[in-house]
């Protein structure tokens, strides 16, 4: 009877049998792979508590420096966005009229290395500090308006050096009508340094967190090994090699760091969800557009693969340590 | 098929497990191992299944000898031999036909082949109903036999048993000795370790007989040998 149920797609499969032995070989190997495959996954499942343990350790491992790589991209990307259009901006004398400033401001933007210039009256400039300052009632207090014109001044490309930019400062400067020229480059520098010693301290955190991640998975995958010891006895007994040894626990190691993946993916998802709205309102107040990049879905396939290749490795290491050490001699009897 | 030449296995200096053995076995041929426990029996399998290297002399398993093999071609040698064990070793997690099917798996054979050959074995050992049972379900005869049909199912040259009857009793130990004289008969070479003089007697087979490591009778002496003294 269980007979009958197993000979009947040997028959089916029969007509197949003429094909070249190396193909045949070929098939059963990657047949074998992928049984191997499912019955790794399959043995995670059946402890599912345990594995998702192993799989938040690992979320949360890969999900940290991810996280502040992302933070640093965002902001990198704020500094050279900066960078790139550092703008001058030059406050006028409080007495200047409107149409002086106007003339001003062609006169400026006539010159040869001047890209744009916005002029900011004093009357909006007052509406835009009363709008993000919060300090409608205070300004109401005062008689009339503090605040100057303001010329924002956008150099070309060509004369954004740091030369060039200050003799843009100089040549502004030199005019009469100008009370004030601010460069915002120092501020920027200083972010860009900022910006460089905690991508060097994230690298660093990275990388010792791979290295948990290694271990932890090493450690599940010993356990692993101990509780199929029989297992890898009779394997070793009746002729399985290293390789296929390993295997099962290569698997295991690969399907950890794909959960891992998976949730360091969903924690960063979520971080970046729970984040967005207080950091738009932050960059809205600086008038900036930053916003906190997520993961592209590149990104998030990286993640996983460095995930499963971490997974893997930690098997490998926990593999060559323990299952050279089990070895067939004592089951024989002394 | 299996030849032992001048072997002497010392595990440290106070403790020789073997000494000086000399035999050989041809193809189809069936012996008995015996001795008093702790006299060689399972070093000498253990060297043929190169679980252990010996300390000195060659010991020669189809041709090959197994002193000079590297670590990496073992699996390769024990593909061809098969091992019975007292306490056999089943696999509980998996069926009967999961723990034969292990060493068709360990080459790689198609699934259609495994069927065939896992049933065949199964067949011979007059367990094709119970495939599908969990080994824990069996009596200790059956277990034996699923061991038996593990180590056969691979058609090796080579079949060790050790102790194969230790825990049955006479009427399934004739049985499966009935088993291994089918064995040698088409070919394999089988060597089986016991304690059970009884079976010996009755078999009436070439019989190595160990004492403190040396072969004191069944050897087959080679010239300037000192094997079967």
């Amino acid at each position: 009877m269980a007979a009958d149920l197993h000979n009947k797609p040997d028959s089916v499969r029969g007509a197949r049998a003429s094909k070249a032995p190396w193909k045949q070989q070929a098939e059963s190997y990657f047949k074998h792979h992928r049984k191997v495959a499912q019955d790794s996954a399959r043995r995670m499942w059946r402890n599912p508590v345990a594995s998702l343990m192993t799989w938040a350790v690992m979320g949360v491992a890969l999900a940290l420096p991810v996280a502040l790589l992302l933070l640093l991209a965002s902001i990198d990307g704020v500094s050279t966005g900066w960078e790139s259009r550092a703008r001058v901006t030059a406050y006028l004398d409080m007495g200047i009229s409107l149409e002086t400033a106007q003339r001003l401001a062609e006169e400026i933007g006539s010159d040869g290395r001047i890209d744009e210039v916005i002029l900011v009256d004093r009357d909006q400039a007052l509406e835009e500090f009363r709008a993000s300052s919060g300090l409608e009632d205070a300004l109401d207090y005062l008689e009339e308006n503090p605040l100057p014109h303001t010329l924002l001044v956008t150099p070309r490309d060509q004369v954004r050096s740091t030369e060039g930019v200050q003799g843009l400062v100089r040549f502004i400067e030199g005019m009469d009508e100008v009370a004030q020229v601010q460069v915002d480059l120092g501020w920027l520098q200083r972010l860009n340094a900022i910006t460089e010693l905690l991508a060097r301290a994230v690298w660093a955190l990275s990388l010792l967190l791979a290295a948990a991640v290694v271990l932890v998975i090493g450690n599940t995958v010993r356990l692993a090994i101990e509780s199929r010891r029989d297992e890898i006895l009779v394997a070793k007994l009746v002729g399985g090699t290293d390789a296929f040894v390993r295997r099962p626990f290569l698997y295991t190691g690969a399907w950890f760091g794909l959960g891992g993946g998976v949730v360091a993916w969903v924690l960063l998802e979520l971080a970046l969800w729970w984040l967005s709205g207080p950091i738009e309102r932050l960059a809205g107040l600086y008038h900036s557009d930053f916003g906190l990049t997520g993961l592209s879905l590149d990104g998030a396939a990286a993640l996983i693969i460095i995930a499963m290749l971490l997974g893997w490795l930690g098997a490998w290491v926990a593999v060559k340590r323990h299952l050279d050490e089990i070895e067939p001699g004592e089951i024989a009897g002394a | 098929m299996i030849e032992f030449r001048q072997v002497t296995k010392r595990y440290d200096s106070d403790h020789t497990a073997l000494r000086q053995v000399n035999f050989s076995l041809d193809r189809g041929e069936l012996a008995f191992l015996t001795g008093h426990s702790g006299a060689g029996k399972s070093t000498l399998l253990k060297l043929v299944m190169v679980m252990e290297r010996p300390s000195a002399g060659e010991v020669v398993v189809g041709g090959q000898v197994l002193n000079r093999l590297p670590r990496r071609q073992i699996p390769y040698i024990r593909r061809h031999i098969g091992v019975v064990f007292q306490n056999h070793q089943l696999l509980f997690d998996r069926t009967v036909y999961d723990n034969v099917a292990m060493p068709l798996e360990v080459v790689g054979a198609s699934p259609r082949d495994m069927g065939r050959r896992v049933r065949a074995a199964l067949d011979k050992v007059g367990l094709l109903s119970k495939e599908k049972m969990n080994p824990m379900q069996l009596s200790g005869g059956e277990q034996q036999r699923v061991g038996i049909a593990r180590a056969v199912v691979n058609k090796p040259p080579v079949l060790l048993a050790d102790e194969p009857t230790g825990n049955l009793d006479p009427e399934l130990s004739a049985d499966i000795m009935t088993l291994f004289g089918q064995f040698s008969q088409v070919g394999v070479t089988v060597l089986i370790a016991t304690h059970d003089i009884a079976l010996i007697q009755a078999m009436e087979r070439r019989t190595l007989v160990l004492d403190h490591g040396r072969l004191v009778s069944g050897g087959t002496p080679l010239v300037g040998g000192a094997g079967g003294r």
